[in-house]
Order: structure tokens, then sequence, then C-alpha cells
């Protein structure tokens, strides 16, 4: 049972949305605001922070998450009356960059090595992706870039001999000149 | 410690003390433990703030509460590390969801064993950071001035609500530098309490065309001041609307108006749920539609508009979308909207209001409050119906427990004052009505004050009689005594075939011998011809009561709007059928 009584909400289609937050980087800031998502049955799909602004100890928040709208906009809500934060800005309205980094390793090419090896390689080409590790089996690519190429590239290489991959998760900004 | 108001060095217990003194803190309710000595020797070398010594930390929570929420101020408590820490937990559960503005001290191990499983080390903040609306861990003492002002600045604007502050015994042992509280401006924390004056007008423009309009009001009424209570009621007036309120926000609006129309959800009155259903335009003023005043959302107030008037942006839209959301304090938003009326010599639609009056008044004849009297039997209601008759002319303050007893309290039991109703709304917390009647009396020495209870609620934090007994509070607890956890049964009468599972109040305590025990007196009563002199007894006795009100035991607490059901779909009194057929079985499914 999810609520208390019947859901009239039962029509509107999930949507994902990234968030900006900016809080004072205080002691358990971190765990106020992971709480207020698993207290109140929020999906995280990623999140990331790091001081960003030393002298005033602020750090940002980039949390992509999921929802009906109006799920969507009581998260906007719940995060905004929260004590130390700032601003909660929502970067799926306007035209915004967003990426996220990650490290794949892949390994044991099959029986066809060398011909899978070529392929990793060109791929990773094709992608951007730069070699930063390589042995005589393996190979481990850094590729950044939106969540779509990066789900993209992790799906091809799973085809050929993924073993491990390590996601950031995204880090996002809106273009232009205006700041937050 | 210095007189000076300057800027001085003292140790950090001393510093709490001074802060205490500094925000106007006249009373704190606390227990003392190994991790909180320090300051406890710092209260003992002051007389300005008066220590009250529960019997139990959920006691002190419960009691500044009850301080708080009758005296307008914010409530303080002290408790020690771990275990008190913890059994404070339910209480700033409570705080948080009535909106109750309170700063908890806890003691902490010193800093320098945090983490390695301290004796009486528990993780206080962590703990707590789901059920405050902020808390703080003091690592140094140079901060401890500054977050506790800014803790009773949190704790009281905005939304109101607990915040814990956790203090080291080092930090309290270490000394620093005293800053007395200053104009707070706080980082990020700044609550909006201006109304947008756009969106007011477009709410008088769609209250000034109404033809079936009501007012939802709720406890954020109580919570913005006594200035909100006057303006709605100068609202009501010169609209003429009818008014209904939710649990929290009874006493807004006189009871004695012919305007109201009693409390509205579950255990509300006929004509306010039904005029919430029916009507065209639904002004909610503090109220946040709570799934016990909602009821089934996808046939809620169907065909309304609604204007939703609230502090916390996060209430609007949260359960019901609304159609103008005005984030702001009632007391401001109603004075710009009367301001608006006026400006623009609004009238009313007088022939619609008559209809609707009409209508109204035909529901009230449905006399959904009403119940069979009895000679042989006190029936529960008839009990409060007296209670109410023969205090209403004094400054009485009623508290409550939780459970049927609290529900006939809110329907028997008129208010025409905001602050003098105490009940634990939100969170349903039984035992909270006797901590919260000795924090009432505390705040209002000269009040009659009241807690309704169950014979159940009350054992649960029976303990602070012994509290009342050593402050002299004369607080009277009036226990409607039927011998079960009465809305418990009424529920398994409903939903569970009446299997009474675990529900009967076996093995109950002599109530006139435990009111001996401590130090009270104790009165039985179990005849409706003697119970008017057993109530006076009870008013007059100088000291603490424990009234035992033997009532008849099977009794349900209606009208009630059945789990899953619309406002127009209610158990009213007259029902004739079997009780247990009324609610399907997706219904028994829910809370």
């Amino acid at each position: 049972m999810k609520s208390h009584y019947s859901d009239p909400t039962g029509n509107q289609t999930v949507e994902r949305r990234t968030f900006c937050v900016l809080v004072d980087n205080e002691p358990g800031v971190l765990a106020r605001i992971a709480g207020l998502f698993s207290g109140r049955g929020y999906n995280i799909e990623s999140l990331t922070v790091s001081e960003t602004e030393h002298a005033r100890h602020l750090s940002r928040f980039t949390i992509v998450t999921s929802g009906i709208p109006s799920v969507l906009n009581q998260i906007e809500a719940q995060l905004d009356r929260m004590v130390p934060v700032h601003k909660v800005v929502n970067l799926s309205t306007g035209s915004t960059i967003e990426r996220e980094l990650a490290l794949v390793k892949v390994a044991q090419f099959g029986p066809e090595r060398s011909e899978h090896r070529m392929e990793a390689l060109r791929l990773a080409t094709a992608f951007g992706a730069k070699t930063v590790d390589a042995t005589l089996n393996s190979f481990i690519f850094e590729l950044s870039g939106p969540y779509e190429d990066v789900e993209r590239f992790i799906n091809l290489m799973s085809a050929i001999g993924l073993v491990e991959v390590s996601r950031t998760g995204a880090a996002a900004i809106a273009r232009g000149a205006e700041g937050l | 410690m210095s007189e000076t108001k300057e800027t001085c060095t003292m140790t950090g217990a001393e510093m709490v003390v001074r802060a205490l003194q500094d925000q106007d803190v006249e009373h704190i309710f606390g227990y003392p433990g190994g991790a909180v000595l320090p300051i406890y020797d710092a209260l003992f070398q002051q007389n300005s703030v008066e220590h009250i010594l529960v019997r139990h930390e959920q006691g002190a929570v419960h009691a500044a509460e009850g301080y708080a929420r009758s005296s307008g101020k914010v409530g303080v408590v002290l408790v020690t590390s771990g275990p008190g820490a913890t059994n404070a937990v339910t209480g700033l559960t409570d705080a948080l969801l009535d909106s109750i503005p309170l700063v908890c001290f806890t003691g902490q191990v010193p800093t320098h064993l945090i983490g390695s499983d301290a004796f009486q080390e528990c993780d206080t903040v962590g703990i707590t950071r789901h059920c405050t609306k902020h808390n703080y861990l003091v690592k140094k003492v140079e901060d401890l001035p500054r977050i506790i002002h800014e803790a009773f600045y949190v704790a009281r604007s905005g939304r109101p609500g607990p915040v814990v502050i956790d203090v080291p015994k080092d930090v309290q042992f270490a000394s620093g530098t005293y800053t007395p509280p200053g104009e707070i401006m706080h980082k990020s924390y700044r609550p909006k309490t201006d109304g947008d004056r756009r969106q007011i007008e477009a709410a008088v423009d769609l209250i000034a065309r109404a033809k079936r309009p009501v007012f939802y009001t709720g406890g954020g009424i109580i919570n913005s001041g006594p200035e909100a209570a006057r303006l709605l009621r100068e609202f009501a007036k010169i609209t003429g609307f009818p008014v209904t309120s939710t649990l929290m926000g009874l006493g807004a609006f006189p009871a004695n108006d012919p305007q109201w129309l009693g409390m509205l959800g579950m255990h509300g009155t006929y004509e306010a749920n039904l005029a919430m259903h029916d009507c065209d335009v639904m002004i909610n003023l503090g109220a946040r539609f709570d799934d016990r005043i909602t009821g089934r959302l996808d046939a809620f107030s169907p065909g309304s508009k609604k204007i939703h008037v609230d502090i916390d942006p996060s209430s609007i839209n949260k359960n019901v979308k609304v159609d103008i959301g005005i984030v702001g304090d009632c007391a401001k938003v109603i004075s710009v909207m009367l301001e608006v009326w006026r400006e623009r010599k609004i009238q009313a639609d007088a022939g619609a209001l008559k209809t609707w009056w009409g209508q109204i008044n035909e529901w009230r004849k449905r006399n959904s409050l009403g119940y069979k009297n009895s000679k042989e039997i006190i029936k529960p209601q008839y009990a409060i119906e007296r209670l109410y008759e023969l205090t209403k002319d004094r400054k009485t303050y009623v508290t409550t427990e939780v459970g049927q007893h609290q529900m006939w309290a809110a329907q028997h039991f008129h208010f025409n004052e905001p602050n003098r109703w105490m009940t634990s709304g939100g969170l349903g917390t039984m035992g909270y009505g006797l901590p919260a009647a000795l924090g009432v009396q505390k705040a209002h020495p000269d009040a009659l004050v009241i807690d309704i209870a169950g014979e159940a609620s009350i054992l649960m934090n029976m303990q602070e009689m012994s509290t009342a007994a050593q402050y002299r509070l004369p607080i009277k607890i009036f226990i409607l005594n039927n011998e079960y956890m009465g809305m418990v049964r009424q529920w398994q009468e409903l939903l569970h075939g009446g299997r009474y599972s675990q529900s009967y109040s076996a093995a109950l305590p002599d109530f006139v011998k435990l009111a001996d025990a401590y130090h009270a007196h104790g009165i039985r009563c179990s005849d409706p011809a003697k119970l008017d002199a057993a109530i006076m007894e009870m008013i007059d006795y100088p000291g603490p009561v424990i009234f035992d009100c033997l009532v008849a035991k099977e009794e349900n607490c209606l009208p009630m709007i059945p789990s899953g059901k619309a406002h127009n779909d209610m158990l009213l009194p007259d029902f004739e059928g079997a009780i247990g057929d009324v609610i399907d079985s997706r219904g028994k499914q829910l809370v």
C-alpha cells in the first residue's frame, strides 16, 4: 500500500528531472538531503556533491530524480524548505549541460580476441573516450558525456567484454552567461 | 556570571543558561544525567530560569509542547545523552507533525569519545534528523551562542517546529566568548511570510463570486497568533461565510458563533463535511489537507475551486491540487485579503448565501453529534458535555490523550478562544495529555487545566503525576474509563468482525488509590445523576485530581467517515445496521 487513500494521480507519466541544490557545507548535510529522499519515498537516480565555493562553505548537489510531475514539484518544495538549503534550481526547465564521467573496464575478449580488441578501441575512439589503462588483454576507458552517451557506450562494451564500470553521476549547469 | 548583557567569557554550560535568559525563557522541562551535569550545575547557580523535573524524557517534551501551544512561546527541553535523547524522540516527532516550536538540548559524550560506543552515547543528530525541523551538533564552544540563538529563531519562525542542539560534555566545560542574541539573519533559512499580493487579489476575486463558500481553517491560524484568529473572525463576519476547522485549529473561530459548523474530517460533523463536499469555493487557511480531513482523495470536494494559504510551500499541492496557492503567514495574508475586500467595496452574494445557509441548516437537522443518553450509565459524550457546561465560564485549558475520548472532547467540548486546546493531532501520541497539561499549568498557573483522557492512554505517561505533585500543579485528569482502547476496539468492530484482539484494558489499576499514591485526590463516578456534583468536586479541589469516570463500554465515536469513503458518505449516529458491514474489503486495507 503506497498511501492512505486512493491515488488520483494515476494517469501522470514518470519524468526525469535534474535539480541543483546549493547548501551550507555543514556536517550531516548529505545525510539530510539523502534522508529526505529515502524518508519520503522519492527516487534518486544519481547524486553528486562537492564543495564548490570554499570561501562561503557552499556545496552543490546535482540530483537526478524521476517521478510524476506532482511528486517532482513536491521534491523541489521539500528540498527548498530545509534549513541549510540556499537555493534549489530545476535544471530540466531550461537549456542545460549535463555530463557524467565513467571509467569502463573491458577485458577477456573471447576466442576472436584481437578482433574484439580492435572493436573496443574503435568504439572508444568513436565515442571520444580516452584509453587510460591498457594491458595485453584489457582496457580502461574514460568517457565523459551526457547520461545517454554513457549508457550507449556501456551497452556496446558489454557485448565485447565489459568487466566493471564506475560512474560519477551527473554534474549539470545551465547554459548562458547567468549564474545561479 | 557577570550581570551585563555584553560579550563576556564563560563556560559552555553557562552560555546555555545565559542564552536561555536572553531568550526570555522562564521555564524548562528536563531530566539530568551524566552528559548534562555541567548545565545542571549552571542552572543551580541562578534563579531566573526554573527547571521542572519530569519523570521521563518523553514527558518533558510533551510538557514543553503544552507550554508552547498554550502560551505562544518556544518550549524548552533539557535531557541527557543516549537514553535521554532517544526517550525524547516521540515528543520531538509529535512537535514536528503538529508544528510546535521547541528547542531541545541534549547532552552528548565528550567530542573525543564520539563514535567510540561510549557509555550513554548515541548518534543523536542522526536519530533526530528525521524528527526535527533542524538539529545541531556543537563541536566548538565558540559556535554555541550563535547556534542557540539560531535554534530559537528556526524553531519559532516560518512553520514552527522542534530543534535539537546536541552539546558534548567537553564543550559544556570549555570556556569561550558569549554573544547575546542580535538581529538574526540566517544564512539560508528565510521563510516567506508575506503572501503574494497578486495571488491574494485573485483569491479575493474568487471569494467575492462564491455562491457556496466555506472557510476550512487549521492549526496555522493558532500558530500565527491571536491576531490571526481575530482577523479570521472579522473576515467571517464581513463575508457571512460558514467556518469549519481541523482538530488542530479548534478555538480559532468561536464555537458559539452561528457561522461555526463544527470540526470537519473523519469524526467531523455532517454539516461541516457536506459543506466541504458541496462547496464551490474552499478557502483553506493554515490547514494541510491531511488524510483524516480529506477522506477519499478522488472524491474530495469535487466541484470546488480551492484557495490554500500556508506558510510552508511544500504543503501546497502536496495532497490536493489547488487553484490558488498563497505562501505566507495566515494573519498577514488575511489582513491583506480584508484590505482588498474593503478597497473594492465587495459585497458577498447575499441571495446565494441565503440558499447555501438554508442547505447547511438542513444538514444541521441531522444532529450528527447526537447520541442516545442513559439514566443508568454515563455516556462518554454526556460526560464531556457536562464537563464543558460546568467549566465554560472559567479560564479553562484542555489537553487530551489519543483515541475516542479525544474525538468526543473535540466534538462536545466547545472552544471560543485559541490556544485553549492542546492535542496530539498529526502523530496521535497516546500519553501526550498528562505531561502537556503540566506544561499548560506552568504557563497559566491560575487556569483550570483538564486532561481529558482514556484509561489506556493515561497509563502511558502516568509517572508524570509525580511531577504534578512535586510542583503542586493542580491539573485535573478526567478519565473516560470504558475498559477498552476504545478507538482500537471501534476499528476492530468496523473492520475485523468484532474480534477484540488485545484491546481490552485488563488489570487496570484502581485510579482512586493511584491518585492517593501520587499525593493527589481521586474521584470515581459511575452514576449520571451524581456526575455534576463529582465534576464540581474535581474543579473545587485545590490540587491535582484523577477523576475515574466509568462510562458505557462499547460506545462508538460517531459520526465517522469510514476509511476509503468520501465526505458525503458518513456513518451517522442514527445508523441502524451492522457496523461491521459498512466498509468494503478495499477500505479495510486503509489506515
